[in-house]
């Protein structure tokens, strides 16, 4: 509604296709049709502190990247950003096509993109199987009134979501948790619950912010993989910041290097890993591995 | 809520079917059934409490504190909409419920002298004074509901203390206006401070505990749908819901409107009740009387709301000698729980009469269950290492 | 007349202001509003009452033991009730206040009795001339207080250790306890010093009313606490200004003829203003990290 006054709004009902500066970056496969998501001369002030400047990203329907930098970069500000969850200072986000200006975060998901928290954030009083309805919110459909005079419509869509919530849950082989409150998971199960709430809102771009935070070695190329499995099953995008270099190194095909609110580095893992810029001011003496 | 129903798969990835649970299946009453045997147990009860007042086991007195039981179990379940499920804290219940109160008595009052029905009318029960008590409650639930839009629009943008403060404002309003109304629209509508007076008195045990069965289904239902489901979200993270694609601000208004129509319904009963309406009853202290059952049945448990909404109601009347002391024991009451149990006396546990009888059912009882508890912990752990 | 409207407004609003710095000042270091806050004001002006009306003894004294009384009672809620719940949610710690502010409402009722007590005169100069105008010692009382009050409250604020520390204790518990901070001491000493105010505000608002009853304090607490939200809670020119603004539409208000509608007219202003900018006037936006 509010987008109706903003000076972008012209531009939100229609798809524009706006060029992207590095094609040569986008899969291959993805190139006959627009990017799922872009973001141009994308930046955020708080308070005269240039937080983010400049931030550019045109990501394939099936492309995985990652975003990686020191702590305070300005990683989590430009998932904030994307989700519309901080107003952007400058620049545009474009999910398929379509303006995020004025949305609202909620808005903003439906459109199509979906995150996880860098601290999580679960229901945690609402059982596993209830966190991931709560993501199937939007696209069950029944009204106020059948839901709360329990007319047929509404045991055939419970049923019928429940179902599916059971088998998102089969992702990561967490239907054994179905009923357990969510705050009583343990921590690998939580930030694998965020990912599946996330998946359970349709999207066409997931964001996972530190998705492999606390996790082995063993975790962490099981969630390696699984990640992969998502992105091959489901066509969608995922972008994800992460400090583990093994798992962004693994699994992205873009990597992008942020530092102080600005991309210094972007390309492929070979190229970043040789990037005398990027081992100058991210890696340091640290070897990549 | 286990119902088994199958219906296609839609597979969103290798879906595995399989049993919901490791293990055995359990045996489950399908969800007709449930609702029957409840519907079945409400009837009963009602049927067996009218008994008891027609054959005079109940006597007039005990049970008009009855009717209040039920007015105040109304008004607890629906605060607890607000404050339990949503997780907010309103502090102008009261200023719905007189907004209930004086819209449904109001109506009823000018209906009846415009269509002729008498005072009498209403204690035998004709239809037609059916009709309009019925009327008059849908009446005093709007009159609430749209109270409670006009404030939560505004409110509901505010966190925590802020929304709070407003709506205990805007309760202090209702109440000022209510006190003035008269001399502003020239003729009498609340009868200002003397109070309003000559409202029939069409409550009765049937009547009320027939709203309690209803709010509490609606409140039951609502809950456990994707309705529910997103303010039960908002409470628990209001950043995490968002970004899950619950559009906050609509399901908080929904979750304060819902409240405030019960409460106005509450509002309705509680002047077919007394029979006199005056705005200082509808104060700030009415408001945290009602607080104080949601709080110590324990937040977001309906049955909590309920039971301690009976035991404030009825103790007060059996310790009637103690009288001077009930408020201080309140306030004290009301400091230890939050000391000692912050979560109220039943925390967020809701009873369930088909959970007991499918424990039953599968001889799965509370002694046996603890080793099945700790189970899966461990075998998350195994499965990780 | 316009004058004398003018003083009164001030007066009240003074009044007003005094009470909602210890509104504010609680509510800036550990984000609790303390409903309690507003009878801890009664409970002075019964002190009073009891040692001027009930003992005999000079005003002087009454003056002392209020402020000492209200102060005591503040640091001993904080102890008894709150500091329990330090880690508790937020919900919890206001229904507590909740709760607390129920318990001395009731208990001064059931120790005094439900109707009002008369409390004598502080000061037997009513009046005093100034340039031909008749103007009442109480009102230029209460103001002149109020600005040495706020003027001293300020100045421990941003020049004493304890201020400094309360300064820091709000914008970061954790990191306050972390610098060496006995982050109990400074919100007892939080709570001390608003309640002092407090116990001011209650001498003049019986210097003003010349009476206390037990409900005295919810009403006065409640649009104090209106004060502190307009003006912007955790300022404390904030408190001030919004002190004076209720103060001064109530006596407007009055003024016009609209008596038994000032009550609703100072919580329109609240509904509005908080619609406007929900922060209040001199309000920081605080933001949750996300």
């Amino acid at each position: 509604m509010p987008s109706e006054k903003n000076e972008r709004g012209a531009k939100k009902r229609r798809p524009v296709l706006v060029q992207v500066e590095t094609p040569n970056l986008i899969p291959e496969r993805d190139l006959g049709t627009i990017p799922v998501l872009q973001a141009e001369h994308l930046g955020i002030d708080f308070g005269g502190l240039t937080a983010v400047d400049d931030f550019n990203i045109a990501m394939g329907r099936t492309e995985i990247s990652g975003l990686i930098g020191p702590n305070g970069a300005g990683k989590t500000t430009i998932f904030n950003l994307l989700t519309n969850v901080y107003k952007p200072t400058r620049g545009t986000v474009l999910i398929d096509g379509y303006d995020t200006a004025g949305k609202s975060v909620a808005e903003v998901n439906r459109m199509g993109i979906a995150r996880t928290f860098q601290n999580i954030r679960l229901f945690s009083k609402m059982t596993v199987e209830e966190n991931v309805l709560v993501g199937f919110g939007n696209t069950m459909r029944t009204h106020l009134i059948t839901d709360m005079l329990r007319l047929p419509g509404h045991w055939k869509q419970e049923a019928e979501f429940r179902d599916r919530a059971l088998e998102l849950l089969d992702i990561f082989d967490m239907r054994k948790y179905a009923d357990t409150l969510a705050g009583n998971l343990p921590y690998g199960a939580q930030r694998r619950l965020e990912i599946l709430r996330a998946l359970a809102t349709g999207p066409k771009v997931l964001l996972l912010d530190e998705p492999a935070a606390g996790m082995n070695p063993a975790e962490t190329e099981e969630l390696m993989e699984n990640i992969q499995k998502i992105r091959d099953e489901l066509k969608i995008a995922i972008l994800l910041i992460e400090h583990d270099m093994s798992l962004v190194m693994g699994v992205c095909e873009v990597v992008g290097v942020l530092d102080y609110g600005k991309i210094i580095a972007k390309g492929t893992p070979e190229q970043i890993q040789n990037d005398s810029r990027v081992i100058e001011a991210y890696l340091g003496k640290q070897e990549v591995k | 809520m286990e119902e088994e129903v199958m219906t296609e798969k839609r597979p969103i990835i290798s879906a595995g079917g399989g049993p919901r649970r490791e293990g055995a299946a359990r045996k489950t009453l399908p969800m007709p059934v449930r609702y029957a045997i409840n519907a079945v147990v409400v009837l009963v009860l009602l049927v067996l409490g009218e008994l008891m007042i027609d054959g005079g086991a109940i006597n007039r007195y005990q049970s008009t504190v009855l009717e209040q039981v039920g007015i105040y179990i109304i008004l607890a379940v629906s605060l607890n909409i607000a404050t339990g499920y949503l997780g907010q804290l309103p502090l102008g219940h009261a200023g719905f419920m007189s907004m209930g109160a004086y819209g449904c008595s109001i109506f009823i009052i000018r209906m009846s002298e415009a269509l002729g029905v008498g005072a009498r009318d209403f204690v035998t029960g004709t239809p037609m004074a059916l009709v309009l008590v019925l009327g008059g409650l849908v009446v005093g639930g709007v009159c609430a509901a749209v109270a409670g839009i006009v404030i939560g629009i505004p409110a509901l943008r505010l966190k925590g203390d802020y929304l709070a403060i407003i709506t205990l404002a805007f309760a202090e309003i209702i109440r000022v206006v209510m006190l003035n109304i008269d001399d502003v629209v020239g003729f009498d509508l609340t009868g200002g401070a003397a109070g309003l007076t000559g409202i029939p008195g069409y409550s009765s045990f049937l009547l009320v505990f027939g709203c309690v069965a209803v709010v509490c289904f609606l409140t039951h239902t609502m809950m456990k749908s994707r309705h529910g489901r997103a303010i039960l979200a908002i409470r628990d993270n209001e950043i995490a819901a968002e970004a899950s694609g619950v559009n906050t601000t609509y399901y908080k208004t929904l979750a304060f409107v819902v409240s405030a129509f019960f409460a106005g319904v509450a509002g309705g009963l509680y002047a077919g009740c007394v029979g006199v309406l005056q705005p200082a009853v509808f104060g700030f202290m009415k408001s945290i009387e009602i607080l104080v059952m949601v709080v110590l049945g324990g937040m977001g448990s309906m049955l909590g709301s309920a039971l301690s909404a009976t035991v404030l109601t009825i103790l007060p009347e059996a310790l009637r000698a103690f009288s001077e002391y009930r408020m201080i024991a309140y306030a004290i009451v009301l400091i230890l729980v939050m000391i000692f149990r912050p979560q109220g006396l039943l925390g967020s546990y809701d009873f369930s009469l088909s959970r007991i009888i499918e424990r039953v059912m599968n001889r799965d009882f509370p002694w046996a269950r603890r080793a099945e508890k700790d189970e899966p912990a461990a075998k998350e752990v195994s499965a990780d290492a | 007349m316009f004058f004398t409207q003018v003083l009164n407004g001030l007066q009240l609003g003074s009044i007003y202001a005094l009470v909602a710095l210890g509104y504010t000042m609680v509510y800036g270091i550990i984000l609790l509003l303390n409903f309690a806050h507003g009878d801890i004001i009664m409970v002075g002006a019964y002190v009073s009452w009891l040692v001027m009306a009930q003992l005999g003894l000079p005003p002087v004294l009454a003056i002392i033991l209020s402020v000492a009384a209200c102060t005591l009672m503040g640091v001993l809620i904080d102890k008894v009730a709150y500091a329990p719940l330090r880690n508790a949610p937020r919900l919890s710690i206001l229904i507590t206040a909740i709760g607390v502010s129920y318990f001395l409402e009731n208990g001064a009722q059931l120790v005094f009795g439900a109707d009002a007590k008369v409390v004598p005169a502080y000061t037997e100069l009513t009046t005093v001339q100034l340039g031909g105008l008749s103007l009442s010692f109480p009102s230029i009382l209460t103001v002149l207080v109020t600005v040495v009050a706020t003027v001293a409250l300020t100045v421990v604020v941003q020049k004493t250790k304890l201020g400094k520390a309360m300064r820091a204790v709000s914008e970061d518990m954790g990191a306050a306890r972390l610098m060496g901070i006995n982050v109990n001491t400074t919100i007892s000493f939080t709570f001390a010093v608003g309640s002092a105010l407090a116990g001011i505000g209650a001498v003049l608002y019986a210097m003003a009313y010349t009476q206390a009853n037990p409900t005295m304090g919810m009403m006065l607490g409640t649009k104090a606490f209106v004060a502190a939200v307009l003006g912007g809670i955790g300022s404390i020119p904030g408190a001030v200004v919004g002190g004076l603004l209720v103060g001064f539409a109530e006596v407007f208000v009055t003024a016009i003829g609209l008596s038994v509608w000032k009550d609703a007219v100072v919580f329109l202003l609240l509904i509005i203003v908080l619609v406007v900018r929900p922060t209040g006037i001199f309000g920081r936006t605080m933001n949750e990290k996300v």
